[in-house]
Formats: C-alpha cells, sequence, structure tokens
C-alpha cells in the first residue's frame, strides 16, 4: 500500500523551497486539537496530488501543499501557530 | 533551496539489490549524520520524478553517498541501481531534514535501530561516531532478511569499537551457518539489546513505516521517553 | 535547466499518442494516492445519502439497499492529475442516474463527500446522462479499500481526483463549492483533455 504515511521530516525539501527556514523544525499548534510538536513528526501523505502533513494527534489536516511548475499553493490553516527555534536554519 | 547537479564518481555494489553511489556535488556546503537529500530525475522528454534518499556518508568527506535499495518497478531506483554509471549526472536537494540527525555533541547512549535499507542513515551516525572519536556507547540494531541482504557488512565489522557494538538479526535465513541472533526485531531483543530507560538514551529508528511503527511502540512501551525516540519512515516497501 | 539523465524513463510506460490526455502516461499498475490514512467503515455502518440544496435528506441508502439496486458494468479510461493514465478499466457499480432517480432538484452543483474528511466538487450536470457511477467492484473483484473501498464515485471523463474515495454521498449545492484539492490549487472543474490541472488552467 502506497499510502502509509512518513515523517514530516521527510517533506522538508519540499517546504525548503518556500521557507527561509527550516519550517519542519518549528513546532506546530494543531488548529483542531491544539496538540503542539514539531512539525517533522505529523503524518505525512506526500503520494497525493500534493503534500498533506496531519495531526499525529487528532489527524486533522494541519497543512497542504499543491505545487506546479509555475507556483505553489499553501494552506497553513489547520495549524493555529507556528513556534520557529532561532536555530531552525535550513 | 536550489537543484544541485550530481556527478556519478563511482557505484559500489552494497548487495545483489543495492548500490552505493558515490557523488561529486560541487555545490555542497555539507550535512549532519541522518540528513537526506531529494534526487530528481529527468528523461529527455521531459519527465521527470523525484524520491528522497538517506545520505550513507558521515559529515567531513569530499563526496556525499548515497544508498540505494532497488525497488521492482520503482520511479528511480532501476535507474539508480542498474544504469547510472561513473559520469552520469542527475540533480539532487539537500542536505534536508534536521530532526533525524545525530551530531555527536552530547554523551548520551545511541540506540540505533534499522530495517533493511533503515540502516542507511543510521549507518552515516556510526561513521560519524567513528570518524569524530565520540566516546558515546553506540549501539546499532539491525535487521535484515538474510546475510546476503546484509548492507555494509563489512563496513560495520570495521566499526565495531570499544563504543560501538552492532548486532544483526537476520528473519528469513534459512542456512544453518548463521549463528547470529535470528528473528524480527521486537521488545524482548530491545529490552535485551537495548539500554534501559533510566539512562535515557537517544533512539533512532528507521526503516519501513511499519517496521519503525513497531519498534517506536515498542520502545515507548519498555518505558523509554517518547521525546527521545526519533523515527524515520521510508514509506510501505523502505528503500 | 533540469540536468537529463542518461537513460532514464522512469516507471511509465509509454505516452500513447491519441490515446491519452495531452501530458499523460500509462502505467502497468494501479497507483495508490491518498491524502489521509484508510477508513475502515463497516458495511453494517455504511451508507449513502444525498442531501438536497437546503440541507434536506433527499434520500439514503444502506449497504444491502444500495447493493440491491441495479448494478452496471463499466470499461473506461481514467487520468490521474498526477500524469499517469489507465486505459479499459473495468468497474462495477450503481449509475448515479438511478440515485438521482425521482429526486427533485434546481441545484447545479454537487459537493462529494467520503470517509474521512475528502471533498470534491462537480457541476451536477456532470454525475449524469450515465457519465458517473458508485462503483463497489474493480476488475471483477471488491474494490479493495486502498483504492476506496467499499465504494468510491467513479467520474471517468474528469481527472480521478474527482473520483472521491471512499465515498458517502453527495450534496447538492445551488453554489459551487470547491472541494478538498480544488480549494488549494487543483482546477475547479478538471477536464484532463483540456489539461485543466491547476487553477486558471
Amino acid at each position: 500500500m502506497d499510502t502509509t504515511p512518513l515523517d514530516g521530516n521527510a517533506t522538508a525539501g519540499a517546504l525548503a523551497e518556500l521557507f527561509a527556514f527550516n519550517v519542519t523544525m518549528a513546532m506546530t499548534t494543531c488548529a483542531h486539537c491544539r496538540d503542539t510538536r514539531s512539525m517533522a513528526e505529523l503524518r505525512a501523505y506526500v503520494r497525493a496530488p500534493g503534500i498533506v502533513l496531519r495531526c499525529r494527534s487528532c489527524g486533522g489536516v494541519q497543512l497542504r501543499l499543491v505545487q506546479s511548475t509555475e507556483r505553489a499553493w499553501l494552506d497553513l490553516r489547520g495549524i493555529e501557530v507556528l513556534q520557529i527555534p532561532a536555530t531552525a536554519t535550513v | 533551496m536550489r537543484w544541485l547537479e550530481a556527478t556519478v564518481a563511482e557505484t559500489i555494489p552494497e548487495t545483489a539489490q543495492v548500490v552505493t553511489l558515490r557523488l561529486d556535488v560541487p555545490a555542497w556546503r555539507g550535512h549532519r549524520a541522518g540528513q537526506h537529500v531529494d534526487v530528481k530525475l529527468t528523461a529527455d522528454d521531459g519527465y521527470s520524478a523525484q524520491r528522497s534518499y538517506s545520505i550513507a556518508s558521515p559529515p567531513g568527506i569530499d563526496r556525499i553517498e548515497l544508498t540505494v535499495q532497488r525497488i521492482d518497478d520503482g520511479e528511480l531506483s532501476p535507474w539508480l541501481t542498474t544504469v547510472a554509471d561513473a559520469g552520469d549526472r542527475f540533480e539532487l536537494r539537500g542536505p534536508v531534514g534536521g530532526w533525524f540527525v545525530w551530531d555527536g555533541d552530547d554523551t548520551a547512549p545511541v540506540l540505533l535501530v534499522g530495517g533493511g535499507s533503515g540502516v542507511v542513515p543510521l549507518m552515516a551516525m556510526l561513521r560519524h561516531h567513528a570518524a569524530s572519536g565520540s566516546t558515546a556507547a553506540m549501539h546499532l540494531i539491525y535487521s535484515a532478511r538474510t546475510l546476503g541482504d546484509v548492507i555494509y557488512r563489512q563496513g560495520l565489522e570495521e566499526l565495531a569499537g570499544p563504543h560501538r557494538a552492532v548486532s544483526v538479526t537476520l528473519t528469513r535465513e534459512s542456512s544453518p551457518d548463521w549463528a547470529g541472533r535470528r528473528g524480527r526485531v521486537d521488545a524482548d531483543l530491545l529490552a535485551e539489546l537495548g539500554w534501559p530507560p533510566s539512562i535515557r538514551p537517544h533512539c533512532y529508528v528507521c526503516g519501513p513505516t511499519p517496521f519503525v511503527e513497531a519498534v517506536a511502540d515498542a520502545l515507548v512501551a519498555l518505558g523509554h521517553d517518547p521525546a527521545r525516540v526519533k523515527t524515520e519512515r521510508f514509506g510501505p516497501t523502505g528503500g | 535547466m533540469s540536468i537529463v539523465s542518461r537513460g532514464f524513463r522512469g516507471r511509465r510506460r509509454q505516452a500513447g499518442a491519441g490515446l491519452v490526455p495531452p501530458g499523460q502516461y500509462l502505467v502497468d499498475d494501479f497507483p495508490v494516492l491518498s491524502a489521509g490514512p484508510t477508513p475502515d467503515t463497516a458495511l453494517e455502518d455504511w451508507d449513502f445519502t444525498i442531501d438536497d440544496e437546503v440541507g434536506g435528506a433527499a434520500a439514503r441508502w444502506t449497504w444491502d439497499e444500495f447493493r440491491s439496486l441495479p448494478v452496471e458494468d463499466v470499461t473506461v479510461d481514467i487520468h490521474c492529475v498526477t500524469k499517469w493514465s489507465k486505459l479499459g478499466t473495468r468497474w462495477q457499480g450503481v449509475s448515479i442516474d438511478t440515485l438521482l432517480e425521482g429526486i427533485d432538484t434546481a441545484a447545479e452543483f454537487a459537493v462529494a463527500f467520503s470517509d474521512g474528511g475528502y471533498t470534491t466538487n462537480l457541476p451536477l450536470e456532470d454525475l449524469q446522462d450515465g457519465r458517473a457511477w458508485v462503483a463497489f467492484g474493480f476488475d471483477g473483484e471488491d474494490l479493495e479499500p486502498e483504492h476506496g473501498g467499499p465504494a468510491r464515485l467513479l467520474v471517468p471523463h474528469l481527472y480521478f481526483w474527482k473520483s472521491a474515495k471512499w465515498v458517502r454521498g453527495l450534496r447538492l449545492k445551488q453554489q459551487d463549492e470547491p472541494g478538498f484539492w480544488e480549494s488549494v490549487g487543483y482546477h475547479n472543474y478538471g477536464d484532463p483533455w483540456r489539461e485543466q490541472r491547476y487553477w486558471d488552467d
């Protein structure tokens, strides 16, 4: 089965195209259940028409990313807030 | 983070299914043990595909190494393991991933548990441990199917030392000549070979997703702090 | 400019000239893509509902009721926005025309919803006139969970993200309401022959 989730860490390369820092090292607070942990630990579904990161606690969608050659769409509504350590350089 | 040009300098067969590619990447800025790269291959008609591969070489070496397991009908691995030859070029992005890393800047004990090709980033950590002269106690528990599937067989023997132990368990080896362990990495084996939770080791678990989930759950059930158990799931088939 | 790697072909077999929409490649296997875990709904808990445009329940079938509706065997080509296509795939399912029979509605749009929260939107007319089914069988067998079983939407004339896996019903709407992928970059309609992959394509 090709849909078993990976760790959010596996999306660090794709997200590095968009952020000036290693966003997978940031902590996210889930907008659905307020679970807070490193983005690297979220459940990553990367075999999809886009990338989806889901909360490890409630399964709610925290991040969706779609990329075409010309642009990317990023939905972060499932994240209430990001905590970005000063050391999270790419 | 942009795509960098990589040129194959050398291909090293590891097992019947696994090849290490030694690469020249002129724009490489260095990496940490445990990180990976995203590899992109493009065909002459523009078709392209990407996959992630863990870096097998430790920091500080000129040429980085990727160890790739051939997946039947895979997108990239058939090319990387059977077609790629010295002089061939492709693109990679990285290093990426700052979470599943071991830098060796503390002396806490380290338990590495790898299944199949999950041993690759753990090998980078072992090599870094050796190259940096670390005295942190490091133990690799490596599960493979048969002796012929053990990646880095010779390298692992050479790396074992005063502060580095390697235990291999085989799950499908039928030869009576194998005098080592047999069977899956389960709670009993982890309790026997790993350290007690009271010494608070850093645990790194890598391999196919079902393997990682079973081992991580077992470590936590044994009492290890979940915050000190880091996982790198490779997906359903690993590699 | 990308670096071309000598001899790289990837897993695709061939770009079937004229057989597949632009930009698509044929594959031998049946790739599984998903935005979340595979749901695990027991058949005794499964139902398919159609809600009308004022939110009322217009129709509902339990699994047994659904499986006693007339069944069609259909052979269709399917096209995924991630560029793979499969020709001549064989499905068994209930036509959406059958499910919409007797439902009186002024709605022009529909949202298909699934276990796990996935949604996708379509004009209602694209679900009618023999163009869409709720499929429960693939290649002569029960539809496997990883491919959307027990039942999925099948709308082969649009990109396959519109064929919602694990479908549980339709909500009829006066206004178009972009679904899971349509709201984050994918084309609202998704015609593979006009290569409508992303917004503004």
